[in-house]
């Protein structure tokens, strides 16, 4: 039996990372913008994190105490900043220049990923470690500090209230995003960009400024889903391609919350869980390959989730209309 | 006499579209209280000109006065903003939104969609329109979409109205009533623009009308003092006989019978209801309804597109031998040597692939003929130019993606195409759509020549003039049954229009 | 004189069909921009002379004979997969699991290779590596071909799902085969009686990918441009409602299509393992299945421009390799110097497709004052 009290905590912080990066991307897809170099901008946002506490690390290790709230301000902010340049990258080049979506975001892949891993190794170069990873253990002590009070309710303590800072903001954010979306004008106005770009400019709505910033703040969340993965989830240690294809997850989830941020939070944890569960189906010591078909149970799930949503095509569970078109006004 | 204010007055507006000129030093005054109709062919530049006053398009040169101030109208926005409202004849709604929401998208404030569904009762009250505001749009007719656009121009507060072909899809019911909310309009001080293509709407709606052509603006008159034949030789530039040639059949017989057909749609609505007629070769059938009532369906019942849940449809050669066609799909349909040509009403989407040149779109028909595993692009090449030359095709060449041409020349296209297979049936859905008075008689030529060859010829269309001219018999389909068959010479425009909406009418009432 | 400040600076038309000379100077133009700004950004983050890195990525590519021909053999292998990936492109299927599929076909040929190298005359386990590694590849290709065409699936991510699934497939046959046990990977199969290598020709271990390239790029042309098959495809690519209307059964063509390009992808893995490495991990394929997208699309889905652009990718990745030793840079620049070229070529199509307009009344109005 699965020892629930134990495996819950395990299966939220998986998920959160990917919380992160599909809140980003519903985001971003509403506004009709498929893009698929979330995990190039995961990578980033976590690298620019890195590198803003490496440095402030190293300051403070020449001389002088830890400010916690620099210590949690400079990452964040390296990171969103790092995760903001890569949206606009994408914008410029999807919105303005009007390129193929797919193709971009996949360059965009292609790059973050390669920048991560460029900065994260010469950041090792620099830190002149033994080990091929950098550790930033006292800025994770800020990040992953939990309540001081967690240890003292029991189980409830431990599912709830044990996470650190990051991980109520990325389910904050989740519910948020959701209330934006069904109940402002912002909200309505994104919807109708997403599903059709001519009827929202014939409207008044300014579609070029819409898609700009529902996919640069999309961006920034999906980079903060990086450095939670760094901080808090890996204790701060960065080495290259740890991250995985989390990104690649982030955009499946997308389609399996059905476009609804707020669905996200409890379909990233399920799948936070299925990633880990493998370390919790008994499969004896002889047969270690098993543990490796168990590793495929999310991506089947994934997979099964999927078509059956499409068997059951209903309307309101459609990607928006215009997802992966670029808009022209004066199309002919 | 007191001198009208001008809402709007366009001033030397040019615009370009590459190479193509849409629109050339065009001069054009609005008044307030006053409904002008904008007339012209297609391609002539009447939506790109109302589309820069709604600041979709932004002129290349001249300047626009707006209440005798000049003003910029680079945006959707700045019209609104301007009083500036238009109905698109491609509506601008969002289908998984509801009516609601789609007027008030746009607007700024603080979002609260009961106070809007308020505002919308009293606007619909005002002036006589049925809105369900929290409908969505997907579920709505063509003509409850039309409304809601027009309420979302209204909910604005617009002065300048723009409607562009609002009748297009409607039925001359619905657009008496529309008339009679734009002549209520009118009083309130309105001005109103509407593009047209109908002279009897013209006739009966406008005070004034403007005439544009190849871009260019042609002049202006009273409507009163002038009449269709003037404004059609105006838009044309020349002399042009308005009257539809009707030959009698040569030798009717049963060529296709349908028996009993009942279509459901996906969602499980019944499109088709115990629907059953025969259509004979060498005549016209005409098919009149409000569209959405299952025309779309019934011809593509017949060619093999739409499954049906019951019923029979029969093809009665020459020899009087029978075949099935029903749960064929169009290459078995095809393979047992049934010559059934189809001009579908989407013919971008559906007829015709946008992005193909002349030649590959001929191909679509002829791609499987002879054993290669590889295509024959020889025969389709000379059949396109050959459609070229003998329907007068504008087009640089037979290697130009069909999309860049204009509506009338597509349609050519495709009619040319769907005849050049020697059919003894032919399908036809809207065939003169968005064309303009050139293009439409060409087609009703074409289609009347295979009507003599004793083609079977289904008509489906929407201007019921024009099928009251065309067709040897009309069946009329309302709400996806049969309301009746008439005669073509013998019926009257009224009789068809009650027809149309007879069991309609019941049925709604029914539902409620 | 003041209103015509409110107006809009600039505005953007669309253009109509420019020359070939033209299009492609565009082209040429936004990748020596790329190269510049490439050689700015590695001076700054190395501090090394850019025409120096220059040289290097040269030099890495073509320095030897060895480094050429692996240089010409690695276009090929990427060269293989975007051409599988196309057919499914020009259908407007979005296939990114290329990855899988390649994976699937290397799986097949390594399992052949292990299970029956030493049971059967050689030929003949080669035979068998074709046909089960290009089965294996249509056969990942088919499942979601069968779900978009039935259901209409998002292929985008059944494909992608489809990846992961492959890699955990991998990776249970790396335990099971694992040599020796305990090492966590396959090392080189065979390496005493080479079965199952794919045999060298003309004396040459590299000519065989090569020339296989080579067909398969003909192939695919001569497939898409005149058969009747290509035909159809591009008619469901462009719209489905046409494809219908003249009695094309998209079903069938999406699921054709689908096992044609899931065969060639599983054609790359066999290449891959049986005439490459010789072995099979999780990350044999080096994300090419995505790298090929791109490739795929830079050239405009034609399979002769193909060569080029794949090319391009691995000159710079072969070049990035050498220069990351020989400077002390980290393997990952490549990676970065690709994606800042990828950009520029992505954005330079805007300037082919569309131009733009600069306000012309104050122009005037500057020329009369």
């Amino acid at each position: 039996m699965i020892d629930l009290v134990a495996f819950i905590p395990r299966a939220v912080v998986q998920g959160i990372p990917l919380l992160f990066g599909s809140t980003g991307e519903t985001l971003t897809e509403k506004s009709g913008n498929l893009n698929l170099g979330i995990p190039g901008v995961m990578y980033v946002g976590a690298i620019s994190g890195v590198i803003g506490s490496f440095f402030y690390e190293q300051s403070v290790a020449k001389g002088g105490t830890m400010n916690g709230f620099l210590a949690v301000m400079i990452p964040l902010l390296c990171s969103l900043l790092g995760s903001l340049l890569m949206g606009l990258l994408y914008c410029f080049l999807t919105v303005s220049l009007r390129a193929n979506q797919n193709v971009t975001g996949l360059a965009m892949t292609t790059f973050g990923i390669g920048f991560g891993n460029f900065f994260g190794g010469s950041l090792i170069k620099l830190s002149k470690s033994d080990v091929p990873s950098i550790a930033l253990s006292a800025t994770s002590n800020y990040f992953s500090k939990s309540l001081p009070f967690a240890g003292d309710f029991g189980w409830f303590g431990k599912i709830f209230l044990s996470y650190g800072f990051l991980a109520y903001v990325g389910i904050i954010i989740a519910l948020i995003a959701s209330f934006v979306l069904n109940h402002t004008r912002v909200g309505l106005h994104l919807r109708a960009v997403g599903e059709g770009p001519n009827t929202a400019d014939a409207a008044g709505i300014n579609v070029i400024r819409y898609k700009y910033v529902a996919t640069c703040v999309g961006c920034m969340i999906a980079g903060l889903g990086g450095l939670y993965y760094v901080m808090d989830y890996a204790c701060g240690v960065w080495s290259n391609d740890a991250f995985g294809d989390r990104g690649w997850l982030a955009i499946a989830l997308v389609i399996f919350t059905i476009w609804r941020p707020n669905v996200g939070v409890f379909s990233s944890i399920l799948f936070g869980g299925l990633y880990i569960l493998y370390l919790y189906i008994p499969s004896g010591m002889d047969h270690m390959e098993f543990k490796e078909l168990y590793k495929m149970i999310p991506y089947i799930v994934t997979l099964v989730v999927l078509v059956i949503t499409s068997m059951r095509s209903k309307r309101e569970s459609q990607p928006p209309a215009s997802l992966g078109l670029s808009y022209f006004r004066e199309e002919r | 006499m007191e001198q009208k204010i001008a809402a709007v007055s366009l001033k030397n507006i040019t615009k370009t579209f590459g190479p193509v000129v849409a629109n050339e030093k065009v001069n054009l005054d609005i008044y307030k209280g006053e409904i002008l109709a904008l007339l012209g062919e297609n391609g002539s530049g009447k939506t790109t000109l109302m589309n820069m006053l709604s600041g979709i398009y932004f002129p290349d040169e001249g300047q626009i006065f707006i209440d005798g101030k000049e003003a910029v109208i680079k945006s959707p926005k700045d019209a609104f903003d301007l009083g500036i409202g238009m109905v698109h004849q491609h509506f601008k709604l969002i289908d998984v939104l509801t009516a609601t929401e789609n007027i008030v998208l746009g607007m700024e404030g603080k979002l609260n969609l009961k106070d809007a569904a308020v505002k919308i009762q009293q606007i619909c009250e005002k002036y006589g329109f049925e809105v369900d505001p929290n409908q969505k749009i997907y579920d709505m007719s063509v003509s409850q979409k039309q409304t809601v656009e027009i309420v979302k121009v209204l909910f604005r507060g617009a002065n300048i109205l723009i409607l562009d072909e609002p009748t297009a899809v409607l039925t001359p019911q619905e657009t008496e009533k529309l008339f009679s909310v734009l002549r209520k309009m009118r009083e309130d001080g309105k001005a109103i623009v509407i593009i047209t293509h109908k002279m009897h709407e013209v006739e009966s709606l406008s005070d004034r009308v403007a005439v544009l052509r190849r871009g260019c603006y042609i002049g202006d008159m009273m409507t009163k003092d002038t009449n269709a034949a003037e404004m059609t030789n105006m838009m044309v530039g020349r002399q042009v006989s308005l009257n539809i040639v009707r030959p009698m059949p040569i030798n009717p017989k049963p060529r296709i019978k349908v028996d009993g057909l009942t279509v459901r749609s996906e969602d499980g609505i019944v499109k088709l209801n115990d629907v059953s007629f025969t259509a004979n070769s060498g005549e016209i059938l005409g098919i009149a309804g409000i569209s959405g009532c299952g025309q779309k369906e019934l011809l593509e019942a017949i060619a093999g597109l739409q499954p049906a849940e019951a019923g029979s449809i029969t093809y009665i050669n020459e020899d009087g031998e029978s075949e099935e066609l029903l749960g064929k799909d169009p290459r078995k349909i095809a393979d047992l040597g049934v010559a059934l040509s189809f001009v579908p009403e989407d013919r971008l989407g559906m007829g015709l692939v946008g992005n193909m040149d002349l030649t590959n779109n001929m191909l679509l028909r002829s791609f499987r003929k002879g054993r290669s595993v590889f295509t024959d692009r020889k025969a389709p090449r000379q059949l396109a130019e050959k459609v070229v030359e003998e329907l007068d095709v504008v087009t640089p060449g037979i290697s130009t993606p069909v999309r860049r041409l204009s509506g009338g020349n597509v349609q050519k296209i495709l009619v040319g195409r769907e005849i050049a297979s020697a059919p003894t049936v032919l399908l036809t859905a809207y065939a003169v759509r968005g064309l303009d008075i050139n293009s439409s008689y060409t087609i009703y030529d074409l289609i009347n020549k295979q009507k003599m060859k004793g083609v079977a010829v289904i008509f489906v269309g929407e201007d019921l003039d024009v099928l009251l001219e065309i067709s040897d018999r009309i069946l009329v389909l309302c709400g996806g049954s049969v309301s009746g068959i008439v005669d073509g010479r013998k019926t009257t425009k009224a009789e068809v229009g009650s027809m149309m909406t007879l069991i309609g009418g019941d049925k709604n009432n029914e539902e409620k | 004189m003041k209103k015509s400040n409110r107006e809009p600076l600039f505005h953007i038309a669309k253009r109509g069909t420019l020359p070939y000379s033209k299009v492609w100077g565009i082209r040429v133009l936004a990748v020596i921009l790329a190269l510049l700004v490439c050689a700015v950004v590695t001076t700054i983050l190395t501090g090394d002379n850019p025409i120096q890195v220059y040289g290097g990525i040269i030099q890495g590519a073509f320095g030897s004979s060895r480094k050429t021909w692996i240089t010409f053999q690695n276009v090929a292998v990427l060269l293989i997969i975007s051409l599988a990936l196309t057919p499914a492109f020009r259908m407007r299927f979005w296939n990114i699991g290329g990855e899988g599929q390649i994976l699937m076909g290397g799986l097949a040929s390594a399992a052949c290779m292990i299970c029956l190298g030493d049971k059967l005359p050689n030929a003949l386990v080669i035979l068998l590596m074709f046909v089960t590694s290009l089965l294996a590849g249509a056969i990942w290709g088919l499942i979601p071909a069968f779900f978009k065409a039935k259901w209409n699936t998002n292929e985008t991510l059944a494909t992608l799902m489809m990846n992961y699934i492959a890699i955990q497939l991998v990776a249970y046959f790396t335990v099971v085969w694992e040599m020796p046990k305990g090492s966590g990977k396959i090392g080189i199969i065979n390496q005493d009686s080479n079965a199952g290598w794919l045999p060298q020709i003309f004396g040459s271990k590299y000519l065989l990918t090569i020339f296989l390239a080579l067909i398969v790029t003909l192939g695919v042309h001569i497939y898409l441009k005149y058969s009747k098959h290509g035909y159809e495809i591009c008619v469901v690519g462009e719209s489905e409602q046409t494809a219908r209307y003249v009695g094309i059964k998209v079903e069938k063509v999406i699921i054709r299509t689908m096992l044609v390009s899931g065969a060639l992808c599983g054609l790359a893995g066999l290449l891959l393992v049986g005439g490459i490495n010789h072995t099979i991990t999780t990350t044999i394929t080096g994300g090419q299945g995505f790298t090929a997208v791109m490739v795929s699309w830079l050239a405009k889905f034609n399979p002769f421009t193909m060569i080029l652009t794949s090319f391009l990718i691995i000159f710079l990745n072969r070049g990035a390799s050498e220069i990351s030793t020989t400077f002390g840079l980290n393997q990952s620049f490549a990676d970065i110097l690709t994606g800042i070229i990828l950009f520029f070529i992505i954005g330079c199509e805007f300037f082919i497709n569309y131009k733009i307009q600069f306000r012309k009344k104050s122009r005037k109005e500057e020329k009369k004052a």
